[in-house]
């Protein structure tokens, strides 16, 4: 399962994607609409996508995960429209054999898409928005 | 020579539309051509021809569709 849709994602079933009885070490990331950002109210999130260059990215990072860690199965959905505080804008579930591949592979996963993914991100304020931009490198905040 | 091109987010806005046809003459550049139609842009972007990223002194060519991506949200 692999998508950018515009409407709820279904955890549940994101997971369900990467089953398989070879696999002991099951992750799933959640990025989750958060209420502030620089000491402002967040309201909501409003994502715009590139659909196909999105669909294109989204594959190429899970060809990579492949690639990298044999025995990897994974998921990626990525949501657009608007994402109310608390739910999730983006799912990655990664499967593998074991679970240091599992980790390794679910954190290269979402930092690639933060990186790469063709996607733009408005925060809805109480008085106004703005475009905000994923950080290129260095620590979170 | 005929482009498409495609406007996301903050430029979206700025250019009043998600997509248009402009017609270049033969050797422009893409930077040339994001200069033309965002004439004051500080946005860092990214330059890409057929959702490919290119260096900003590619050429288009005829029936290329192009996208200057600003900044990347997603996750």
């Amino acid at each position: 399962m692999i998508a950018l849709i515009d409407r709820a994602i279904d955890v549940a079933a994101v997971r369900r994607a990467v089953d398989d009885p070879g696999c002991g070490a099951v992750l799933v990331f959640e990025g989750v609409a958060r209420d502030h950002c620089d000491g402002r109210r967040v309201l909501s999130l409003s994502y715009e996508g590139w659909p196909a260059m999105a669909e294109a990215t989204l594959h190429a990072i899970a060809d990579e995960v492949r690639g990298q860690w044999p025995g990897a199965r994974i998921a990626l959905v990525h949501r657009t429209g608007e994402v109310a505080v608390g739910e999730p804008s983006v799912v990655i579930a990664v499967a593998t054999p074991h679970r240091a591949a599992c980790y390794e592979a679910s954190r290269y996963a979402i930092e690639a898409l933060k990186a790469r993914l063709p996607v733009w991100k408005q925060e809805i304020y109480e008085d106004g928005s703005a475009w905000k931009a994923n950080a290129p490198t260095g620590p979170e905040r | 020579m005929r482009v498409t091109l495609l406007w996301f987010a903050a430029l979206r806005e700025r250019r009043g539309v998600a997509s248009e046809v402009m017609y270049v003459p033969e050797g422009t550049t893409l930077a040339a051509l994001y200069a033309r139609c965002i004439p004051d842009d500080r946005i860092p972007v990214a330059h890409v021809r057929n959702q490919r990223v290119c260096a900003p002194d590619e050429r288009v060519a005829d029936g290329d569709e192009v996208a200057f991506l600003p900044p990347l949200g997603g996750g």
